[in-house]
């Protein structure tokens, strides 16, 4: 809506921040999440249809583009479920010091890092996802 | 607090604001991500467990009542939270009206739809 009235500074205005990056990374995987339960449809329908439907999932999963997806659902998940407990905290009012923010998300964005690594070393340590 | 307005302050806060729903929105997202923490944290395990299952053995493991019941309480609080989150990102950033509400209506059609699809496929293994 065109309007003659200033507006806020936006993203282009603003120094990049670990808090904003992170903000911005919470929105975006749980939007990547969400489209990722496309797959998670997909693979309950074909467990429920039969053997076929559910190798044909199975196929598309250890497939690279579904090993990327799923890489990438991994880590996406577990950003959003660590950021999602720091927001839960931030709502009981804890952690809103600015270096208890920051020590917070850099916490976030490893133990997100360690979580993904741990649940593929767990699915390589199977013998992969074939 | 404007002296004329013959409201009370509970009425006002009863008023639900500009979005007209008060702080459902935000208590609801706080719920269905409380539960989604351990929950998750099991889906994470369950997928670990189905890796190397085949057909019968992942049918047997979801098959199981807890199993099925733990999978259903995601997969509800899972599309719960994802259309929440989901209005919240259209509501921010699709400026045009039309597109807005097509998109909103969109995503809880999607989300409604997958929540019952997922439901229904669960209980079809948790019986079968």
């Amino acid at each position: 809506m065109p309007t003659a009235r200033p507006l806020s500074p936006h993203l282009q205005i603003y120094r990049w921040q670990l808090t904003m990056v992170l903000s911005i990374i919470h929105r975006a995987t749980g939007v990547a999440l969400a489209a990722g339960t496309v797959l998670l449809i997909a693979l309950l329908l074909a467990l429920a249809a039969g053997p076929d439907a559910y190798q044909t999932v199975r196929a598309f999963c250890s497939s690279w583009l579904g090993m990327l997806m799923l890489f990438g659902w991994s880590w996406a998940l577990c950003f959003h479920l660590c950021n999602g407990i720091r927001h839960l905290a931030w709502d009981t009012g804890w952690g809103f010091e600015i270096p208890r923010a920051y020590l917070t998300g850099w916490t976030v964005v490893g133990a997100s890092l360690v979580m993904t690594a741990l649940i593929w070393a767990c699915v390589f340590a199977q013998g992969g996802a074939a | 607090m404007n002296t004329t307005d013959l409201q009370t302050p509970l009425k006002r806060a009863r008023g639900l604001g500009s979005a007209k729903d008060g702080t459902h929105h935000f208590v609801v997202q706080r719920i269905t991500a409380l539960a989604l923490v351990p929950l998750a944290l099991w889906v994470i395990w369950l997928a670990l467990a189905l890796v190397r299952a085949d057909y019968a053995r992942a049918h047997t493991i979801v098959h199981q009542p807890c199993a099925a019941v733990l999978l259903t309480a995601f997969v509800i609080a899972t599309f719960w939270h994802a259309q929440l989150g989901l209005q919240v990102v259209i509501e921010d950033y699709v400026n045009s009206r039309w597109l807005e509400v097509t998109a909103q209506l969109a995503v809880k059609f999607f989300c409604a739809v997958g929540a019952l699809a997922s439901v229904l496929a669960i209980v079809r293994i948790a019986l079968g």
